[in-house]
């Protein structure tokens, strides 16, 4: 390797930093370890060849390391370290914001999937962990022994790394779960003070202010809490300390609130015989429709997407699904929008199950009709219209044309959502046909530098000019490309003798050459 | 010979022809303002439940242009006066709607929708008129059989919203118009020469407005100026020199 780098040019070969000779001081050998060191060692082998990553975060009004992989923790990066620091120390560790509202959805969405897989009552306990009551369900699972590793190991295949605690509470398996020296920690019944004795003071919850007083006054672990009086305790570390210290201990209660798994509304009918013209579909909708309107005005809601589902009597599934640009629960214009649907189903030998599902609601309310009830105004909504042709032709067919703050006049043209009314353009003359491309003119005769042309050829055809509006100068929009930086057009409304109204521009200012090569387009007609 | 078992409810017979006979003064009309037009149109205006075609008189753009304009302008004073959305079909895309704006009709009062075809246009208008929430539909269509535009006027009468279709050349010397049609009113648009300022500027848009056909009615033909921010068109002041009355029809007589 010395040999190799030595036969190189000298301006090629790699510093001394690349070479991993650095001068940084060396990290203080009494410095104190920070307290998920402990669980490091574990991990270490199984990332040992991924790429250092590292997130970094604002705290307060400093950049710092947020978190930081088994990897990037082997070279030295600390969770709490100043960003800057650590780039300095690896130049070429991943670097990513956090993002802690995205882990917070994903810790959601993996209590959901505990609620539906794991046990009915799962709770997030933020930032990073979730808690499972598994009273009652751990023979479901094979035992609690065994649902740890089941666990573990769906947990592995997710791609994440995990620690598992039974206890029998909520604040002991918290505790153990963190602070614990094995990946999966099962606490016999009743053995809770026990497991959690010689655990630091810091496994308790405890805040900042609390755990700095503990440090102050020597307790290290949760058995140095033990012995001492409670009233004197709860005078130098607050009740809140007793609290958490009972709370984990069994002494009171703290029941787990766990979230919600929100079924969507969702309505059914078996038939007795086998249906399948299209007519008897259209009642069967209209049936479930009717259904469904009720569960959502219970609800308050109003459905934005809906799906039917039909079993046929193979075992096939048959699927249609409509969307809506508004929520709305009228049956009659969901009908309308799902018998649009109905020549997409092929009912086979026949359908005899139908189901219908709400997967995307939203809250609706009741509406004041005040003015529409006083006649003064005869505002009509153009939702419905939007869901209708939109059912026909798709969604993005349909649209508004909204303005885009930008001179160029291709640019300034926008596709918006049919249902939200856009904005004015200003008021330059504009033609009513616009080309995608500015097709080229040829033989143009025009006084430079700001005369319309006199004549020119397009599409193999003379045209003599007999009247212009302009220049109007429009400057390239140099914050996109490169090519824009010097761009101009200079833009003329021209009539030729036979009435024919065009817009015409020229590239370039007829002055500076830098801003275009003076060659003649037709961008639009005018009426 | 039997006798006549009709005579006594004859009376009734004759209203009940009436009534078939929609007499012109029970129908909603859309008056244009300009006195050459509405004369000339059977009912003071242009019928409201109807559909009305036009098309440009050749398959040049600028004649293009100014029957969509024509069209826009419709549409834009009907926009104005209902405060309803206008939907506006059509399966291209070059359709510039600041332009369009200055026509009178605003971006905030459109609904664009972009079919694949023209079946499936034609399905998107009469779903429009169906629904009965717009004010106007404009299309833009080459090629609509006689089937298709009996469905459009009838269901236009039914929803009493007017249908306006703008025909497209299919071929160069293709008349778009030739085709048959259940249409009430045939237009054929072409741009005019504006008024010659003294400074060579560009005036206001002038249009050959032909009406070629109507139902119960003669066609005409005659020179118009364009639409303002409001949609209204206005007939051009009695021109100086008269070249510039009769150079656009002479440009088609020669075309």
């Amino acid at each position: 390797m010395e040999e190799q780098i030595a036969s190189l040019p000298l301006h090629a070969q790699p510093p001394i930093r690349e070479l991993g000779r650095r001068s940084e001081a060396a990290e203080h050998p009494f410095k104190r370890q920070a307290a998920q060191a402990a669980g490091g060692a574990i991990h270490a082998a199984q990332t040992a060849g991924a790429v250092p990553l590292a997130l970094v975060g604002k705290v307060g009004r400093r950049e710092e390391i947020v978190a930081a992989c088994p990897a990037a923790r082997a070279l030295g990066i600390t969770v709490g370290m100043a960003a800057t620091h650590a780039r300095a120390l690896v130049s070429d560790l991943d670097f990513r914001p956090a993002e802690p509202e995205g882990d917070a959805a994903l810790l959601d969405r993996l209590a959901l999937f505990g609620v539906r897989h794991w046990s009915p009552v799962v709770a997030v306990s933020p930032p990073d962990g979730l808690w499972l009551d598994l009273t009652g369900c751990d023979h479901l699972h094979g035992g609690e022994a065994r649902f740890c590793h089941r666990l573990l190991a769906f947990c592995r295949r997710a791609g994440f790394t995990a620690r598992v605690a039974i206890a029998d509470t909520p604040g002991a398996a918290h505790a153990l779960a963190r602070f614990g020296r094995e990946d999966i920690a099962v606490v016999p019944a009743g053995g809770t003070l026990e497991a959690v004795a010689p655990l630091p003071v810091a496994a308790l919850r405890l805040a900042g202010g609390a755990l700095a007083a503990a440090r102050k006054f020597g307790f290290e672990t949760i058995a140095d809490l033990l012995p001492v009086a409670r009233g004197p305790l709860a005078r130098r570390l607050g009740l809140a300390t007793i609290n958490r210290l009972d709370q984990a201990l069994g002494a009171t209660a703290e029941p787990i609130a766990g979230c919600e798994d929100i079924a969507p509304p969702s309505v059914e009918r078996r038939l007795l015989e086998p249906i399948g013209t299209a007519e008897a579909i259209g009642q069967v909708m209209e049936d479930l429709l009717r259904d469904l309107a009720e569960v959502l005005q219970t609800r308050g809601l109003g459905a934005r997407s809906l799906r039917l589902i039909a079993l046929r009597i193979d075992g096939g599934e048959q699927m249609v699904a409509i969307g809506t640009s508004r929520p709305t629960r009228d049956a009659q214009h969901l009908l309308r929008l799902l018998k649009l649907r109905i020549e997409r189903i092929d009912p086979g030998m026949g359908l005899e199950q139908f189901r219908l599902i709400a997967p995307h609601t939203e809250p609706l309310a009741a509406e004041a009709l005040r003015a529409v009830l006083a006649g003064d105004t005869q505002v009509s909504d153009p939702a419905r219209l939007v869901d209708v042709v939109a059912g026909r032709i798709g969604p993005q067919a349909v649209f508004r044309l909204a303005p885009v703050e930008s001179h160029v006049p291709e640019r300034a043209v926008t596709r918006a959502s049919p249902v939200e009314k856009p904005g004015t353009w200003p008021s330059w003359r504009r033609p009513v046909r616009l080309f995608a491309r500015p097709e080229p003119l040829s033989r143009v005769i025009a006084l430079l530098p700001d005369q319309p042309p006199r004549r020119f050829e397009w599409r193999g055809q003379a045209h003599h000019v007999v009247a212009g509006d302009g220049p109007e100068r429009i400057h390239g929009e140099w914050w996109r490309r490169n090519a824009e930086v010097w761009a101009v057009r200079d833009y003329f409304r021209v009539e030729d003798d036979q009435g024919g109204r065009y817009w015409v521009f020229r590239r370039g200012d007829g002055i500076q050459s830098e801003t275009g090569d003076l060659s003649w387009w037709m961008h639009g007609v005018f009426a | 010979m039997p006798p006549v078992p009709s005579l006594p409810s004859q009376p009734q017979s004759f209203d009940h022809l009436r009534t078939l006979a929609t007499s012109v003064a029970d129908v909603r009309s859309i008056p244009f303002g300009v006195t050459g037009i509405d004369a000339g149109l059977g009912g003071g205006g242009l019928r409201a439940g109807a559909l009305h075609e036009a098309a440009a008189l050749t398959c040049s753009l600028v004649d293009d242009a100014a029957a969509t304009l024509f069209l826009a302008g419709i549409a834009a004073r009907e926009a104005l006066s209902s405060g309803r959305p206008v939907v506006w079909a059509s399966c291209r895309n070059d359709l510039y709607a600041p332009g369009v704006e200055q026509a009178g009709l605003a971006s905030a009062d459109v609904i664009y929708a972009q079919p694949r075809d023209d079946a499936a246009l034609l399905a998107v208008v009469e779903d429009a008129l169906r629904d009965g929430t717009p004010c106007a539909v404009v299309a833009e269509a080459s090629k609509v059989s006689m089937v298709a535009t009996r469905r459009l006027q009838l269901a236009a009468a039914d929803a009493d919203i007017p249908v306006l279709l703008l025909r497209r050349h299919r071929g160069r010397d293709r008349d778009p118009l030739s085709d048959p049609s259940a249409a009430w009113t045939r237009w054929r648009i072409a741009s005019a020469p504006s008024e010659r300022l003294d400074p060579a500027r560009v005036g206001r848009a002038r249009w050959l407005v032909e009406l070629a056909r109507q139902r119960g009615g003669e066609g005409f033909s005659l020179i118009v100026e364009g639409c303002d921010e409001t949609g209204r068109l206005a007939v051009p002041a009695v021109s100086a020199h008269r070249a510039v009355e009769t150079a656009g029809t002479v440009r088609h007589a020669a075309a």
